[in-house]
């Protein structure tokens, strides 16, 4: 291993088994789950796609950026500009679109916030971000507080011909697992292309791939605008199943729940960002679903349970659950090593 | 702009740009001595604020409020030290984002237990409620005067103890050298509680002041938290001088652009944010 932050870039086989087996299950659910799970999973995959395109910043490259959310809300603004309110539109040209501002946007701010590093890289990310929600909370014409309603989900429609009709949950619970299956391969794929080996090149130790001649801006540029352009993937497909977009979306809490699911899961891998964002948006529906007991509604204080969860994971297992089994497979190996 | 109006807006905009300096000398103390980005620092603003609302509803007196509030936010900050950041000190950045990220929501909600969730205004004593004319039809309250010279009062303390006194010097040697500094027999441990309480009672004073002004009400600090962050940023991280010109200058921008360019007023300070970041990424005094 590299570092001492070293991830966990080739997973042990009893992950893969894993991850084969939730694919299983994913494709199962919607014949055993209620309309209320299906939609649940959907939101879940959903986050999923969100946080892999953080980690591609944070678990691969080395980059924390607190503002990440910025990218997901815009291109759920953008399918809601693009549709009207009397007709629904083409899901093969807004998806592009909407992908495109996102990444448009993240290639714009990135050009700013990539020149610094660090603690500053977290700040300026973040800053950023606010501007972005600010301009759409204060401006009227953009939804202001309110948001804006997506009121068609967009048509699949190719010359009248209708493959696939996203109004219905489940087309639209296995369009989300398709989209999430092709970024996971994607980002898999690029995580081993000479493109990802010097993303992971600069994470480790930048100073040394500048010298070795990487201009490493244009990496991290480019890096930073590929994570927004799959985070506005996650955004367009946030907007087509809730039908509503507002600017929470787009703020810090938001972003500050991506980087949760990264850490939660493991970073650096992908499959960790999606057991992440799994594992989260469960605990979020725990928490907000804790009863009554006594004269205390233990659900309304919900932020109070998950900011606890939220101190002692990183006080005690600051590595998250792919952490854990790394840190478990990786005693096996050291002891296997020992008895050659 | 007539000159009266102008004054005013100067006058504004200093005292802003002074409010925002108290938070943000605060945090970038805490990074450059302590290397921790704390997120919660907002919500010692908020604490600051709503204490000020309790202890002067209580004793009747915002004088009381404030001294009292400062006691406790800086004893809450001795602890909140002891308890969880001294363990943070040597971890990585994103495991302080996440922590203090928990902070806030716990902070957030436990205010919302205790106070509720309605907007509160805090009244102005009498002493200082009056207004300064400064044309026949224009004038401009006592308080905000009041508040500006608190705020310098306290950038002179701050700036008198770092560069004047042992404790200072203490200070100093320890961001420069930890390990240095440590085998000179300076008790690290003890300076860093010291300056993180200090940063707490920095920020919990700035919200209390600022209370009868901007009225207390929740996600005060989220808000408050963003412009600190701008203002680190362009100053340079660590720097307390760079905070104080770019709070200053914030202000300035912030005040005067609300006026001038009501329909930007919002993106102004973010514009000089990105200039700075493209002239200097390390801010304008970066140490």
């Amino acid at each position: 291993m590299s570092s001492a932050k070293a991830n966990l870039e080739i997973l042990p086989r009893g992950v893969q088994v894993a991850l084969a087996l939730g694919l299983i299950a994913l494709v199962a659910f919607p014949f055993v789950g209620t309309d209320f799970y299906t939609q649940m999973v959907t939101r879940m995959m959903i986050m999923a796609i969100f946080a892999m395109s953080l980690d591609l910043l944070q678990g691969v490259t080395g980059l924390v950026s607190l503002g990440h959310a910025a990218y997901f809300g815009l291109a759920g603004y953008a399918l809601a500009f693009l549709t009207p309110a009397g007709e629904p539109v083409s899901l093969w040209w807004t998806l592009p679109v909407a992908v495109l501002a996102s990444g448009l946007a993240a290639l714009i701010i990135g050009f700013f916030v990539v020149r610094t590093h660090g603690i500053y890289f977290i700040m300026v990310t973040m800053a950023f971000a606010q501007m972005v929600f600010y301009l759409f909370f204060d401006n009227k014409a953009l939804g202001g507080s309110d948001g804006l309603y997506v009121n068609f989900k967009p048509s699949a429609a190719i010359f009248g011909w209708v493959p696939f009709d996203l109004d219905s949950k489940v087309t639209l619970y296995y369009f989300t697992l398709g989209a999430l299956l092709l970024v996971y391969a994607f980002l898999r794929r690029l995580l081993w292309s000479p493109f990802g080996r010097t993303l992971a090149g600069i994470r480790v130790n930048e100073h040394r791939m500048r010298a070795m001649g990487f201009g490493t801006f244009g990496y991290k540029l480019s890096a930073f605008t590929l994570a927004g352009a799959l985070a506005g993937l996650a955004g367009y497909l946030w907007g087509t199943q809730t039908g509503y977009i507002n600017p929470e979306l787009m703020g810090f809490h938001m972003s500050a729940h991506a980087i949760m699911m990264v850490i939660l899961g493991g970073m650096g891998n992908f499959a960790g960002a999606i057991v992440g964002a799994f594992a989260f948006e469960y605990l979020l529906h725990v928490f907000k679903d804790l009863p009554q007991v006594g004269s205390v509604n233990l659900g309304k204080h919900w932020q109070l349970w998950m900011g606890l969860f939220i101190v002692l994971l990183v006080v005690f297992a600051p590595r998250g659950i792919l952490g854990l089994v790394e840190k478990f497979t990786q005693r096996k190996e050291k002891t296997e090593a020992g008895h050659e | 702009m007539d000159l009266a109006n102008f004054l005013i807006q100067l006058l504004n905009s200093v005292q802003y740009g002074l409010l925002l300096f108290m938070l943000a000398a605060g945090l970038t103390l805490i990074f450059g001595i302590m290397g921790v980005v704390n997120l919660a620092h907002g919500s010692f603003y908020m604490l600051g604020a709503y204490l000020a609302w309790s202890l002067s509803t209580l004793t009747g007196s915002l004088t009381m409020a404030i001294i009292g509030g400062a006691v406790l936010s800086v004893i809450f900050g001795l602890a909140l030290e002891w308890l969880l950041f001294r363990h943070f000190y040597k971890r990585d950045h994103l495991d302080q984002v996440l922590l203090t990220f928990g902070l806030i929501y716990i902070f957030e909600e436990v205010r919302s237990i205790l106070w509720g969730d309605d907007v509160h205004g805090v009244t102005i004593p009498d002493l200082l409620s009056a207004s300064v004319p400064l044309t026949e039809n224009l004038s401009y309250p006592v308080y905000r005067l009041f508040m500006s010279g608190v705020c310098i009062a306290l950038a002179l303390g701050l700036y008198w103890m770092i560069s004047r006194t042992r404790l200072g010097m203490k200070i100093r040697a320890g961001a420069f050298n930890r390990d240095m500094a440590e085998s000179l027999g300076i008790n690290i441990k003890l300076i860093h509680a010291v300056v993180f309480a200090l940063g707490v009672g920095l920020a919990a004073v700035a919200g209390m002041i600022a209370a009868p002004v901007a009225s207390v009400y929740p996600n005060m600090g989220s808000q408050v938290l963003i412009m600190c962050f701008v203002v680190v940023v362009i100053g340079g991280i660590g720097s307390v001088r760079g905070a104080l010109i770019s709070a200053l200058l914030v202000g300035l921008v912030d005040t005067f652009g609300k006026v001038l360019l009501p329909s930007m007023a919002g993106m102004l300070v973010y514009m000089l944010m990105a200039a700075v970041l493209l002239w200097k990424p390390e801010g304008l005094f970066k140490q």
